[in-house]
């Protein structure tokens, strides 16, 4: 038998990305994409894969089958077990026939990523495997009973391997944004407020925007605007004053005021927070928010770092280092 | 805003807007579609993608590889070429469209709304020269300019239900070719068999931005003939090039 990956279950929300579906905005088509770039490439670059399981909140059981299979995760800190064992919240594994791999919503983060190292049977439409539920490109959100199929599976690790990838760290940093593109459709006052106030991930947030909860944001001069270009992470003040951070699956267009934009560094971050967290922003410049991003990409370009399953790589120490980095960051 | 240089607009670190005008103007969207013809021509290294609306060029582009400043400095320098000709139109689509109500669903409201009868509606949208300004909301989904004044009409405070694939709509002061069943604040007013996409042909999308549209009236049983044949995969349209 070939080799393939049966989906046991899957809560909603589980779909197949890649880096996503671009060239065909001027078509009306949205990129798609995964929500944690960052955990994504981490998935997919340590498994050699290109193309991942987007894992939501709703989690997901998967058994391999045919052949042992060399399977990459990482992203929030989700509560993953191998044949009921606790693996790290980014691991490399060998997935036996027959063994169980659950992933479960756990301490924190929303989007975990399941790379299967080697080439997927999977059809690119308009160049991409990245769903776009809404519009229904790209295969379908995955579902209990479907089976992916690998035209060539990967060697699997010998035994479960820890990966550390220190730009996945949680941090309860300020996201940083850079104003604008429609920051002139607000008073300075208000854009104040919007910088200062403390926001809350709304409960209706999913893969097209995350609604923030927190002071209504006034207009200057009416909410409409002609339609524009709409980027992954441009916060847009619709005429109820309450932001919508425009995520992956968003309209390619938009004809509400974009009053910020998240930098691309920490897009995956506000990706990881769930319905219910706080969070705050901090506006930076082009130099920083480039700065950022090349340090951001550098490391992902270094790679997660292999290593055993060890006390030493406890998510706890990992997050203590990084919730401290992050306190002296905000203060700086 | 008048003046010859357009406003640079951040829209993050890796994305900028060019926008020519805050208005849905012809001569806007013509800077604009210029623009984007030069930058697709000879794209600077570091720029992903250019997506064209009514009155703005979005540009997608890595700041790793090209800073915003020789981002700026390179359009700038095309826009010294480019600002005194505007773009036009290189196709004409013609779109065969049934403006019987069995399938134009809103037309008599509409009418109704404009102090028009169906007849005169339907003779007057399928008498103007469109141009399509952009696609947007979803895929195919294709935004007409040159809507007769008289067919202005305010979008829906509350949506309708899905449009029926292929759908012409009209709202504000714009008309739309839908490509899929979405809920709309539009009108529907007639139904062309084409398919604006289809991921099995070739190409997948038919019409470019910028170019001119006309609709030719059809009756319900040509429709009917017509969306067979469009469902096997032929293009109905026809496609004259413009020199």
């Amino acid at each position: 038998m070939s080799a393939r990956l049966l989906i046991e279950a899957a809560g909603p929300g589980v779909t197949i990305q890649d880096e996503g579906r671009f060239g065909h905005s001027r078509y009306g088509v949205t990129p798609a994409g995964p929500m944690d770039l960052g955990a994504y490439l981490a998935a997919t670059r340590a498994a050699g894969a290109d193309c991942a399981i987007e894992v939501s909140l709703g989690g997901t059981t998967l058994r391999a089958e045919g052949a042992t299979l060399c399977i990459a995760v990482a992203g929030g800190d989700f509560d993953i077990r191998l044949e009921g064992r606790p693996m790290p919240p980014a691991c490399l594994l060998p997935l036996t026939e027959e063994a169980r791999l659950v992933l479960r919503a756990g301490a924190s983060g929303a989007w975990c990523y399941v790379a299967v190292g080697g080439t997927l049977n999977l059809a690119p439409t308009l160049g991409s495997r990245a769903t776009h539920a809404r519009s229904g490109l790209g295969p379908k959100p995955l579902a209990a009973g479907d089976a992916l199929m690998l035209a060539v599976a990967a060697p699997p690790p010998l035994e479960p391997l820890a990966l550390a990838a220190p730009w996945l760290a949680a941090s309860g940093a300020p996201i940083r944004l850079l104003l604008g593109p429609q920051a002139d459709y607000f008073a300075p006052e208000e854009i104040e407020a919007f910088l200062n106030a403390s926001w809350r991930i709304g409960a209706r947030s999913d893969r097209m925007a995350y609604r923030l909860e927190g002071p209504a944001i006034r207009h200057l001069r009416g909410h409409d605007i002609v339609s524009d270009g709409v980027a992954m992470g441009a916060i847009q003040i619709p005429g109820d004053g309450a932001p919508l951070a425009l995520m992956a699956d968003r309209q390619p267009t938009g004809g509400y005021p974009k009053i910020a934009t998240i930098i691309g560094a920490d897009l995956g971050r506000l990706a990881q927070l769930r319905p219910g967290e706080d969070l705050s922003f901090r506006a930076v410049d082009w130099d920083e928010a480039v700065a950022a991003r090349r340090a951001y990409f550098a490391a992902i370009e270094a790679g997660a770092t292999r290593g055993p399953l060890g006390a030493e790589m406890t998510t706890e120490s990992l997050l203590a280092e990084n919730l401290v980095g992050g306190v002296v960051n905000a203060r700086d | 805003m008048d003046d010859e240089t357009p406003r640079f607009l951040d829209c993050g670190e890796s994305a900028l807007s060019v926008e020519f005008g805050d208005s849905v103007d012809p001569a806007v969207n013509a800077r604009v579609l210029a623009l984007d013809e030069r930058l697709r021509a000879a794209p600077p290294a570091g720029l992903c993608e250019t997506t064209p609306t009514y009155r703005a060029l979005f540009l997608r582009y890595e700041p790793l590889a090209i800073s915003r400043a020789a981002l700026v400095a390179a359009i700038e320098g095309l826009i010294g070429t480019a600002g005194v000709e505007a773009s036009q139109p290189s196709a004409r689509w013609t779109f065969p469209c049934c403006y019987d109500p069995e399938f134009a669903e809103d037309i008599g409201e509409a009418a109704a709304l404009l102090g028009q009868t169906a007849q005169s509606l339907a003779q007057l949208h399928a008498g103007a020269d469109y141009r399509a300004y952009m696609y947007g909301f979803a895929p195919g989904w294709c935004y007409l300019g040159g809507l007769p004044q008289a067919l202005a009409i305010p979008r829906r405070a509350t949506p309708r239900g899905p449009t029926p694939q292929g759908g012409a709509l009209i709202g504000g002061a714009l008309s739309l070719i839908a490509a899929s069943p979405m809920p709309t604040g539009w009108y529907v007013v007639g139904r062309t068999p084409e398919r604006m996409f289809a991921l099995d042909r070739n190409p997948p999308f038919l019409v470019a931005p910028g170019d001119a549209v006309r609709f030719e009236p059809i009756d319900a049983k040509t429709f009917l003939s017509l969306d067979a044949r469009a469902l096997a995969g032929e293009i109905v349209a026809r496609r004259e090039t413009l020199l």
